[in-house]
C-alpha cells in the first residue's frame, strides 16, 4: 500500500527556510505572499491488506522516528 | 577515569576530542556506535560531525544506535554526558535534553569563532569556570538554532552576539541535574593557542573534573 506522511512544523516554531523563501519572493516583486512554510512529505510502500492497520503502524513510525514531537505534527494518508 | 568518545558513521571530531582530553591528562577512548556495554567508562562525549549522514533530521537516526541505551543508562545514574555540536543534536533527538535544533536563522553554515558567556557553573561543562566568564571558541554548524517550546532547559552558555537565532541566545544547555549538557560551538577546537584559542580548555577541564568512578 502506498502511504504518504505529511510532516509539518508546528506554527509556533520558526521556519527559517520558509522565511527566507518569502523574502526572495518579495524581492522578485511578489508582494502578495503573506507567509511561506516548507514541509516534508515521505512516501512509503507498506505491505498489508487492512488500511486501518497500515495507518496505525505508520503512525507509530511517525512517533518513533519520522517526526520530531518537539517541533512537528504529522498526517498519514493511506492510498491504494 | 575513562571517557568514551562515541563514533557514529559520519562523526568527524572524535580525534580532536580525544586529543584535547589527553592533553589535559584525561583518559579517552573511541567507542563505535554499535557498542552495547560502556561499563568500563565513567563519562561519555558525543562529538560533532554528521552522524548517519544527518538524514531525516540531525541526530534522528543516531539516537537509535545501540550505544545510545548505554549513554542513557549512564546519564540516569548521574555520569557526565556531553554532546558537542552534532552530539548536542543527538541528545535532543534522544529526549535526553529539552528542545531541538533547527536551521540557522539566516540559513548560512556558520564557521567562525564566537564569544560565549558562562551563565551557570554547576554543570559538567562549566564547574571550573566563573559566572560571566567570556570564552572564545569556534562555531561550526548549520542546524545550530536551538528551540524549546517548553522552555524547560538550564542555560549554561549564551552567545554574546547570537549568530544563529538560538532561543535565549543559548549556546549550551543542560538537563535539570546538570550532568547532561549539549554545547553547539566546539571547545576541543579551542584547546591550544596554536588553534587560535585555548579558551575551550576550561570547559573540557570541567568535564574531566566531573568524572567520578563508575
Amino acid at each position: 500500500m502506498r502511504v504518504s506522511v505529511e510532516i509539518t512544523r508546528r506554527p509556533e516554531i520558526a521556519d527559517p527556510e520558509g522565511t527566507n523563501i518569502m523574502r526572495a519572493l518579495t524581492d522578485l516583486g511578489h508582494r502578495n505572499v503573506d507567509s511561506v512554510r516548507v514541509d516534508r512529505i515521505i512516501h512509503l510502500d507498506v505491505s498489508g491488506d487492512d488500511p486501518g492497520q497500515v495507518k496505525v503502524s505508520v503512525e507509530e513510525m511517525c512517533r518513533q522516528l519520522l517526526a520530531n514531537p518537539v517541533l512537528e505534527d504529522f498526517r498519514v494518508e493511506v492510498g491504494e | 577515569m575513562r571517557t568514551a568518545v562515541v563514533v557514529f558513521p559520519g562523526t568527524n571530531c572524535e580525534h580532536d576530542v580525544v586529543h584535547a582530553l589527553r592533553s589535559l591528562g584525561g583518559e579517552a577512548e573511541l567507542v563505535w556506535h554499535r557498542e552495547t556495554d560502556l561499563g568500563d567508562f565513567d563519562g561519555v562525549i558525543i562529538p560533532g560531525g554528521f552522524a548517519h549522514g544527518d538524514y531525516l533530521r540531525t541526530g534522528a537516526i543516531a539516537r537509535f544506535s545501540p550505544v545510545m541505551s548505554e549513554v542513557e543508562r549512564m546519564a540516569a545514574k548521574g555520569a557526565p554526558v556531553l554532546g558537542i555540536c552534532n552530539g548536542f543534536q543527538v541528545l535532543c533527538e534522544a529526549g535526553m535534553l529539552p528542545g531541538a535544533l533547527i536551521a540557522n536563522r539566516d540559513l548560512a553554515f556558520i564557521c567562525r569563532f564566537v564569544e560565549v558567556e558562562v551563565t551557570d557553573v554547576s554543570t559538567i561543562l562549566t564547574r571550573s569556570a566563573e559566572i560571566g566568564q567570556r570564552i572564545r571558541i569556534p562555531l561550526n554548524s548549520y542546524e545550530g538554532n536551538w528551540v524549546d517550546p517548553g522552555s524547560g532547559a538550564r542555560m549554561v552558555l549564551r552567545y554574546v552576539d547570537n549568530p544563529n537565532g538560538s532561543q535565549g541566545s543559548a549556546a549550551a544547555i543542560s538537563n535539570a541535574a546538570g550532568n547532561v549538557v549539549g554545547v553547539m560551538p566546539h571547545p576541543e577546537r579551542a584547546s591550544d593557542e596554536l588553534l587560535g584559542s585555548a579558551d575551550g580548555l576550561v570547559l573540557l577541564e570541567s568535564f574531566l573534573h566531573s568524572l567520578v568512578p563508575a
